[in-house]
């Protein structure tokens, strides 16, 4: 770094011969007091997608790549049904999401941004298109803004997927074996990032870490929007700091507040148990109940209803979700969902199915290209440790009160015919 | 094959899961590796295999070649030669 009073400061170079890149980056960029690369590596912030990778690896790994047509894909997609905080995102601000990945275009030297939304979301596609032409009118100087809209499927959301849809228009995910892999549109490497890591990102950008990092705990910074759903008043989507009791989150959201247990993460996520719901919503402290903040959905489940049955329906639902390119998911989920529905109906064997789904989940896990199926059995793994009194009773022969009740808790998208599956 | 150079690393056996079509071919050309699952999809052993064991790498060669749907590969990695 040049300090203020030295000489020479234009002139600054390495004993005769000219810097290299890397050395001129090191003089001239590390140095300075806000350097947007600087502060993103010490704000901490992670992905907001699911995976909670941290950003700054990503963009760094991007930045190292050669290529000059990169890109940085904006994920809009909203994947998870239970999830509603990219409609509030955008809603509220799409100039934030846009800013930030300028920001992203610019420390990868990114020469086009592709806003990828889901076209069965027109308020979200109504929203960013117009926000991209008022940033065309001013003729800002950057990355070209394009906005894709992809057909909304759960698995379309995940980043292979969304890659693979821009490259050849087919959402499906891609096998790839090495990690952390580096996507590609064309030959052009591309940044994939979600809507609400891309605002965090705008707001490092003009804020910093420090006042990034005033929020949040000290391994989860910052701020996280939740999609509250399930037994609440009203579904919404708040935005909390990270590391905030569950509790106050749910008298926030006007919900039930002696939940029987909470869907965290999404449809491939886990189910927590109502005791425990003082810890503090952050990875670092969920992680002790087998949780994790994922997409950041919030489900709530009433002490009335089944969680088996509810879990049957969104395993139900996730297996016709598959996009049925790896045998384990295409034909592993609707077994898990066939020996849920043996556990509810306790005239089909329960114990066997039990002991089946308990194998069966140790035999799928890992074998899909996408981490579609591991989701389904993570899900299923959290519900036989939360509901194992249920699934107990279940098992000695006392059906199932949740399959009689009509209304459900948990929304989920209608299956074409909700009773009849369809790969029957 | 060719001569194999290095004798220490290890190998996996790597499938990939939209390739392949679960004929289960593998799994009697490396009953070492290849297990099925009760669809006839193949669980491929994850644990790195010593390439010196020449009889089980020889194995996982005849897989990769057999895979109708050339599905396999064999991935190399000389975590071995690393000092520790
Ligand atoms: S694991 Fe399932 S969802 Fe993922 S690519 Fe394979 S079939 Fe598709
Ligand atoms: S031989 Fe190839 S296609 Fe057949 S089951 Fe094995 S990996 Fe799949």
């Amino acid at each position: 770094m040049i300090s203020s009073g030295s000489l020479p400061r234009v002139l600054h170079g390495s004993e005769g011969r000219p810097l290299s890149l890397a050395q001129h980056e090191e003089v001239f960029i590390a140095g300075t007091p806000f350097n947007v690369m600087h502060e993103l590596e010490h704000s901490g912030l992670t992905g907001r997608g699911g995976a909670a990778f941290p950003t700054f690896r990503k963009v760094d790994l991007l930045r190292l790549q050669r290529g000059h047509n990169k890109s940085v894909v904006v994920n809009v997609m909203e994947g998870e049904p239970a999830a509603h905080k990219e409609f509030a995102l955008a809603g509220a601000n799409p100039h934030l999401i846009l800013e930030g990945a300028q920001v992203l275009a610019g420390l990868i030297g990114a020469k086009r941004i592709l806003v990828c939304v889901a076209r069965d979301n027109p308020t979200v596609v109504n929203h960013l298109s117009r926000a991209i032409h008022e940033l065309e009118r001013r003729s800002l100087r950057g990355a070209k803004i394009e906005l894709h809209t992809p057909p909304w499927r759960y698995v379309a959301g995940e980043e292979s997927a969304l890659v693979h849809w821009l490259n050849d228009n087919e959402s499906l995910p891609q096998y790839r074996p090495e990690r952390p892999s580096i996507l590609r549109v064309g030959h052009s490497p591309v940044l994939v990032d979600n809507a609400e890591t891309c605002a965090n990102v705008a707001l490092i950008a003009r804020f910093g870490a420090e006042w990034f990092r005033k929020l949040g705990t000290e391994k989860s910074p910052g701020s996280t929007l939740v999609s509250l759903t399930g037994a609440v008043e009203r579904s919404t989507v708040l935005e909390v700091s990270l590391g905030t009791p569950i509790r106050d989150i749910l008298a926030a959201g006007h919900a039930d507040m002696a939940p029987q247990a909470l869907l965290l993460g999404g449809f491939g996520g886990t189910w927590l148990h109502g005791q425990h719901i003082d810890t503090p919503y952050a990875n670092e402290h969920l992680g002790a109940h087998g949780a994790n903040v994922g997409a950041g959905v919030m489900a709530v489940l009433p002490r009335e209803a089944c969680g088996v049955y509810e879990t049957l329906r969104i395993v139900r639902w996730m297996a016709n979700e598959s996009a049925r390119q790896c045998g384990p998911c295409a034909f592993g989920l609707p077994a898990l969902a066939e020996d849920l529905t043996s556990i509810t109906h306790s005239s089909k064997d329960p114990k066997a199915a039990y002991e089946r789904l308990q194998s069966r989940c140790d035999s799928i896990e890992g074998r899909g290209a996408c981490r579609h199926p591991d989701g389904v059995i993570q899900l299923v793994r959290s519900a036989l440790i939360v509901f194992a009194d249920d699934i107990a009773q279940h098992i000695v022969g006392r059906p199932c009160t949740g399959t009689q009740r009509p209304k459900h808790t948990i929304t989920i998208p209608s299956l074409e015919h909700e009773d009849e599956l369809i790969w029957e | 094959m060719g001569v194999v150079r290095r004798r220490s690393g290890s190998f996996v056996l790597k499938v990939n899961p939209i390739l392949c079509d679960g004929f289960g071919h593998c799994h009697e050309l490396a009953p070492e590796l290849v297990d099925v699952d009760e669809w006839g999809y193949p669980i491929v052993a994850t644990e790195p295999v010593a390439l010196s064991n020449s009889g089980v790498l020889q194995s996982a060669r005849y897989a990769v070649r057999g895979c109708p749907r050339q599905a396999l590969s064999i991935e190399r990695s000389n975590d071995a030669e690393k000092p520790q």
